[in-house]
């Protein structure tokens, strides 16, 4: 019982064992961990990330939508699906749950903390991209089963720009979380999820949407990245339109983001 | 606030606290009077307009992990992930510190181990407020604060808060909490800052206060006497002329000012002599809230 003052007396107040807070690495490795966690146990958050885009990549499968695009239907669309599997997690998935953790001061507690808010920050960019690799191993394991052939070339610029899509995606949805309360999070991220995911570019490739939606899909992050994985994957090149329309979302949402982000 | 280093710091507007190791440190005010924003622009929470806040010769505004590990912080609505569970929650926190408390102790000495692996949400006000202690304790902070830590808190809860808090503080540990609780301050504080409106009113230690004087310079009484009694009846005369007698209802008595042992025997005296029987009375201290309704004249909830 008095083991704990004990503890505390025998540590020379303060002048033995000096408070020091653990290596940075550590503590943003294990917040990254944490949340990966708290995102891979959420049965909404696993629905989102993996059970909707495997239901859209079978469904793209067995209908005629994306006939002529590419040499097999399940080829053109695994890149759209990865890319979508982007938004979900970094997007939706992030920016409700960091939605709710500023409503319940869990962001304040956390920043008091030798964490802090850059480490907090850092941790959720960790952990949007652990779940990235899990999402890409499931999905992408679950599209070769099903016949997917990507380019080998493909892979370098392929995995690089979905990473540079999340980066995108989790900047747009710190954004929101950070400006709106939580329930309009969960509305506007939600919204935008089933928006974009069907008319944005990002499943579909521009060419089959309507021709008014062709020109602004384009300068959607969504548009962007569902483009960019495309023309990695099917033809191993690079889409430095995309590219750049994405490094621009990321750097201006970042901003936003960093400028307008309350903390409580 | 937290200046440990023994300088001044002013937050809020015209607000100027000081508070040191192994003492605890009261910010007594009601709801608004500015006590949260006072701790939260010295946890670095919230930026300041003006003024100087030095947390362990820092500025917290610019506080780097280093000055983190040495603070620990009990924010008033917990700041606990409502789908987490204590024991997993408490040791990813301290993973954070290179030498956290051992968490076994302070989970059996808060009594979290019966719900260590309860969702948060599910949890009582009671053992939030517990878990959120042992949270800000896990560092072995140096400086602790604490934002109405007795909010939310069962009777059995309090005393075992209580009584950690008043042993860390015995350890060496520099504690500033904030409290509406006149009953808080009393048993905990050592000093005590009365806040309103976003100033101090008045500072003190517990009985410092207690024996608060007036600008006017009238001394006010440590005790008052009450007892009830037939209505009506006139003491003029019996006490000293630093002794009023009122009836504050029909036979309900109230003998204040600097009473003495001779006062109470004067009036029982008198008592005797009119064959007068008293069917209540009691001696009462005076209580913080007395001095805080004298200074403010305003209640404090």
């Amino acid at each position: 019982m008095s083991g704990l003052v004990n503890g505390l007396a025998t540590s020379g107040a303060g002048k033995q064992s000096p408070r020091l807070p653990s290596s940075i690495l550590r503590r943003i490795v294990l917040q990254g961990k944490y949340e990966t966690l708290a995102m891979v146990r959420n049965g909404e958050q696993l629905i989102l990330a993996v059970i909707l885009p495997l239901l859209a990549l079978f469904g793209l499968t067995v209908t005629p939508f994306l006939d002529g695009l590419g040499s097999s239907r399940i080829d053109v669309a695994t890149p759209g699906i990865l890319a979508l599997c982007a938004m979900s997690t970094a997007f939706t998935g992030q920016g409700i749950a960091t939605g709710f953790d500023r409503r319940y001061g869990v962001l304040r507690f956390l920043s008091t903390t030798p964490l802090g808010r850059t480490g907090l920050i850092l941790g959720k960019v960790l952990a949007v991209l652990a779940v990235l690799v899990l999402q890409v191993i499931v999905v992408g394991g679950a599209a070769v089963a099903l016949g997917w052939q990507p380019r080998a070339d493909g892979w370098l610029p392929g995995l690089t720009l979905l990473v540079l899509g999340a980066a995108a995606f989790t900047s747009l949805g710190l954004l929101v979380a950070g400006t709106v309360r939580p329930e309009a999070t969960l509305a506007i991220t939600n919204l935008l999820w089933i928006l974009l995911g069907a008319l944005g570019g990002i499943v579909l490739p521009a060419e089959r949407l309507p021709i008014p939606a062709q020109n602004i899909v384009h300068y959607l992050p969504s548009g962007a990245l569902g483009q960019a994985l495309r023309d990695a994957f099917l033809h191993g090149a690079v889409a430095w339109t995309s590219t750049f329309i994405l490094l621009a979302w990321t750097v201006v949402a970042s901003l936003a983001a960093i400028r307008w982000f309350k903390w409580n | 606030m937290a200046n440990l280093d023994g300088k001044m710091l002013r937050v809020v507007s015209g607000l100027s606290l000081h508070a040191e190791r192994g003492r605890i440190t009261a910010l007594l005010g009601a709801n608004g009077a500015g006590k949260t924003t006072t701790l939260e622009c010295a946890q670095g929470l919230q930026k300041r307009t003006g003024g100087r806040i030095s947390l362990l010769g820092e500025d917290p505004d610019t506080a780097d992990a280093g000055l983190r590990a040495r603070v620990g912080v009990m924010l008033q609505d917990g700041g606990l992930p409502p789908s987490a569970r204590p024991l997993p929650l408490l040791r990813h926190i301290a993973g954070m510190y290179r030498n956290p408390l051992p968490i076994d102790p302070l989970v059996q000495r808060l009594g979290i181990d019966t719900f260590s692996r309860t969702s948060i949400r599910r949890l009582s006000g009671g053992q939030k407020q517990r878990l959120a202690l042992a949270a800000a304790l896990i560092g072995n902070p140096e400086v602790l604060f604490l934002d109405e830590p007795s909010a939310g808190l069962d009777p059995q809860s309090r005393q075992i808060v209580f009584d950690l808090v008043g042993e860390l503080r015995d350890a060496g540990m520099g504690i500033i909490l904030t409290t509406h609780l006149m009953d808080d301050a009393e048993r905990l504080a050592d000093y005590v800052y009365i806040i309103d409106a976003g100033r101090n009113v008045t500072e003190g230690t517990v009985s410092e206060l207690l024996r608060y004087k007036t600008a006017a310079g009238e001394g006010i009484n440590e005790r008052a006497l009450y007892f009830e009694a037939a209505p009506r009846l006139d003491f003029t005369g019996v006490l000293r002329s630093a002794v009023t007698v009122s009836e504050t209802r029909a036979g309900s008595y109230t003998v204040s000012g600097s009473l003495e042992p001779g006062d109470l025997a004067a009036l029982a005296a008198c008592w005797a002599e009119r064959g007068i029987m008293p069917s209540s009375m009691r001696l009462e201290a005076r209580s913080l809230e007395d001095v805080f309704l004298d200074i403010s004249g305003r209640d404090l909830r």
